[in-house]
């Protein structure tokens, strides 16, 4: 073994002073940072995430993480993670793997989009005092509908409604598998999702037992590798997702190491303990849109006609994309933007490939309505959501609801370190080993994660009274409520909204 | 899709009458009821919408025009000619009102189409729609007022009085009338730009701030409507003519999808109910009118007027024998109707819907 030449991106310090030698440290660091050196704790800082698991967990306040200040010299060409990765690349043959979203200064939308508010000429409405709806169904509307009425002029429909998945508010979680995830992180998702009448999704590692009492609260997927699938197991939720690609990785599939598939995940994903779970990168039964048609109908066939949505990664071409997909018989497309979260990738896929979710939604909007058929599916807008007011703007440009994966495991204590393929997750989020995921208890990150979806619903309620509405369908899509700052006049052309000023 | 617009913006006063039994009113009764409410406005439009003011010509479809020119005028007169047979053609009668700008050139034509020219599909009214919006939008200097039988749209840059006085309004008789006086913030006066909006038999007079307006415009061109006013009243006549024409719904249905139900009661409803709201509010959740507005909308067959679903502008309702009133203000229903049999204010979103009995 030769000592890396990468240097390391961060200092674990410990202030000897301070410290009265417990050992914390040491039992909470997944990535073995810390170890017991006779008379104190020693120090590997070439391992640390900066998870800074041991610094909340330090009695004494003893432990520091610092961002490394020493650096490669100075050069705006090659920057610090260009020539770490070529050393690392070229000591082990490997691709750099990460996990997390992309966290490359590409533009944020986002952060160039600025909401309205109401000023004399049309009220605002205080939401404390009036009521402000945030209901939403996900999945395909009508475009008319007929209404008969009987002699005592009592209405009745008659025309049959499409299943719909009822959402107390706009948010979703989005999928996550146990597997990649820790079966309690799951727990944490289902438990909030019934708390606020929304869903969780189980992602691609199929459904484990535990979850059974939460099944009106979820979304089963189906994905390349076809982990844990059965009839049983489809007709489990509220609907059934196909996964043909996600933000971070578009266009590769999966590889769930066998270190990550103890007897639990083995037996959920019905494959034996301990081998690799590999999801290929295309689904090899959908080479093309008519298979995905016949896909997705075999499915809603297999489960009476739940709705079926397909998750995408969003890539250049999206708009088009998603037209087939709907006429194909999507009933909810699920776009996943380029800087959507993962539990592994490799950095070259997830820095350089797909588009960010805010272009995706404008587009597929636009064209989903210059086709006539925005009515026939639901479009869940995810990759990048931070905060209630991008999932606003979301909205805004068309999504019908958004999901959120990273934002619901900062809730769990995730700082983002971005090293979830590793298995080490110090706060048992993206990790098998009992002795981390123990420390994840369901029900007190339950109540956390639910805290967070009731702020951002007050939030949002705030947002439209500001706006002057009252429903949250009046949002959605209403981009005259949108301005641009900064935006150059084609990206507010693609986006479809006015520059601030106008 | 064009973004980049700039919506108009206005607050406003309205009016309007019916007589269910047809029984015939002047026109002064909804001038002076106006005349009332003269604050309301800031002279940059008034006007006013008459049922059964042409019964001489009521099988034929009456267009009212106005040209900013001969040239306008003779491209619509030509277009008309290939398509239509024209009745008679005749200027509208207008008396000089001192105050008022600069009218531009007004006429009225009594026309129907030629049945050679109504192919395929295309129903008649189809036919008529098409006709109005090609000259609308593709016919500069020309708009047209109104196009609906035995009705026609008074209206032009100035106060609820001025206009009445303008186009003889005392001189008609008819048995629905409503009158509109608006309060621009950011549009010239345009005597087009008046309310009502009509479309067909149709008009529409509205007061409020529809905060809606993107996401409904969005929706509507979705259906092929292009919006060229980029008006409320506009959003609100194209969305009932897609909901009612179009998409069959009936009148209180339309109403309930433009001002809809909360949630909170739908999921008390019984349970067909409860499933005709559901799915009213599934397809036409992007038609919904948020925001503050009431409005009156007038049809051949009757008058309906209706306020948002948390009444944030006013409308009151009163009746009088056989004639129902309403209006922004219970003073412009008393000014004409000193001692009605029953004052009400409609409760939100609750429509006061009145047909004709005869
Ligand atoms: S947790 Fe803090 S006090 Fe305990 S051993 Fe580690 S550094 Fe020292
Ligand atoms: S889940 Fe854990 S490993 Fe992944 S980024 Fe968050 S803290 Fe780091």
């Amino acid at each position: 073994m030769f000592k890396s030449l990468a240097l390391p991106e961060y200092l674990a310090t410990i202030d000897k002073e301070k410290c009265i030698r417990c050992k914390r440290c040491i039992q909470n660091c997944g990535w073995s940072v810390y170890s017991w050196g006779g008379d104190r704790v020693q120090i590997d800082t070439q391992k640390c995430v900066k998870c800074l698991r041991c610094y909340h967990y330090c009695p004494e306040e003893a432990i520091d993480i610092l961002n490394n200040e020493t650096r490669y010299k100075d050069n705006a060409n090659w920057g610090f993670s260009h020539i770490r990765n070529i050393k690392r690349q070229a000591e082990t043959g490997g691709m750099p793997l990460t996990g997390m979203g992309s966290d490359l200064p590409y533009t944020i939308l986002f952060d160039h989009l600025l909401l309205d508010a109401c000023q004399v000429t049309n009220p605002s409405i205080d939401p404390l005092r009036e009521p402000m709806e945030l209901r939403t169904y996900l999945g395909k509307k009508p475009a008319k509908i007929a209404i008969e009425r009987d002699k005592n002029e009592k209405p009745s429909l008659k025309t049959k409604l499409g299943p719909q998945i009822k959402l107390d508010v706009p948010f979703i979680f989005s999928p996550m598998s146990f597997g990649s995830i820790s079966l309690n992180a799951q727990k944490v998702l289902a438990y909030a999702a019934k708390e606020n009448g929304i869903v969780m999704n189980t992602g691609e590692g199929g459904l484990h037992e535990d979850l059974f009492p939460y099944t009106d609260n979820i979304i089963v997927q189906v994905a390349s590798g076809r982990f844990g699938v059965n009839p049983q197991y489809l007709n489990a939720g509220v609907a059934v997702e196909i996964k043909i690609g996600q933000g971070a990785k578009p266009g590769i599939g999966g590889h769930l190491p066998g270190e990550k598939i103890p007897l639990q995940v083995a037996k959920t994903r019905m494959i034996p303990v301990g081998s690799d779970a590999l999801s290929p990168a295309p689904q090899h039964d959908i080479y093309s849109i008519e298979d995905l048609r016949q896909l997705i109908y075999a499915l809603k066939e297999a489960t009476g006609y739940k709705p079926i949505s397909v998750k995408i990664a969003t890539v250049h071409n999206v708009a088009a994309i998603v037209s087939g997909i709907v006429r194909a018989g999507a009933d909810i497309v699920y776009l996943d933007g380029f800087r959507g979260g993962t539990g592994a990738a490799p950095n070259v896929i997830r820095d350089h490939m797909g588009i960010p979710i805010e272009y995706a939604v404008a587009a597929v909007d636009d064209r989903l309505r210059q086709e006539g058929i925005r009515n026939e599916a639901s479009i869940i807008a995810a990759g990048g959501i931070r905060s209630c007011a991008d999932a606003a703007k979301a909205i805004a440009l068309g999504a019908d609801a958004v999901g959120l994966g990273t934002t619901a495991l900062i809730t769990m204590g995730c700082t983002t370190c971005g090293k979830c393929y590793t298995g080490n997750c110090s706060w048992g989020i993206t990790s098998q080993r009992p002795e981390l995921t123990a420390r994840l208890d369901p029900e007190v990150f339950g109540e956390r994660l639910s805290n967070l979806i009731k702020a951002w619903s007050h939030e949002l309620q705030e947002i439209l009274g500001a706006l002057g509405v009252n429903s949250v369908e009046s949002l959605r899509g209403s981009r005259e409520r949108l301005r641009g700052i900064g935006l150059d006049e084609q990206t507010l052309d693609i986006l479809g909204v006015k520059p601030v000023g106008r | 899709m064009n973004h980049d617009y700039q919506k108009d913006i206005a607050g406003c006063g309205l009016a309007g009458l019916i007589n269910k039994k047809k029984n015939p009113l002047s026109g002064s009764h909804i001038a002076k009821s106006m005349a009332l409410m003269n604050d309301r406005g800031n002279g940059l439009g008034a006007g006013y919408a008459a049922y059964g003011i042409y019964p001489e010509f009521a099988e034929l479809y009456a267009f009212h025009l106005m040209y900013d020119d001969h040239t306008s005028r003779m491209e619509v007169e030509n277009h008309l000619k290939n398509n239509y047979h024209i009745e008679k053609t005749e200027e509208i009668p207008t008396r000089p009102v001192e105050g008022l700008g600069i009218s531009p050139l007004l006429l009225r034509y009594f026309v129907c189409p030629l049945e050679d020219k109504v192919v395929g599909d295309m129903t008649e009214k189809e036919f008529v729609v098409n006709t109005v919006m090609k000259i609308n939008s593709e016919m500069e200097g020309a708009y047209v007022f109104s196009s609906g039988k035995n009705m026609g749209a008074f209206k032009g840059v100035g106060n609820p009085k001025e206009i009445a006085d303008f186009f003889l309004l005392e001189e008609y008789e008819g048995y629905i009338w409503t009158g509109h006086t608006r309060f621009p913030t950011n549009t010239p006066g345009w005597w087009g730009g008046a309310h009502p909006f009509t479309l067909l038999d149709w008009s529409i007079v509205h007061n409020g701030e529809i905060s809606s307006y993107g996401i409904n415009k969005r929706y509507l061109e979705m259906f092929g409507y292009k919006l060229t006013l980029l008006t409320d009243t506009e959003v609100v006549a194209y969305t009932l003519d897609l909901m009612i024409r179009k998409h069959g719904l009936d009148i209180p249905l339309a109403c309930s999808a433009l001002a809809p139900p909360f949630w909170k009661d739908i999921d008390k409803m019984p349970d067909a109910e409860k499933e005709v709201y559901t799915a009213l509010r599934l397809a036409y959740g992007s038609a919904m009118l948020n925001g503050p507005f009431s409005l009156l909308f007038g049809h051949s067959g009757g008058l309906v007027g209706i306020n948002d679903r948390i009444k944030l502008r006013p409308l009151v309702a009163a009746e009088h024998g056989d004639v129902t009133y309403m209006a922004s203000e219970e003073s412009a229903i008393r000014e004409i109707c000193p001692k009605p049999d029953k004052v009400w204010a409609p409760r939100a979103g609750d429509p006061v819907i009145v047909e004709l009995e005869v």
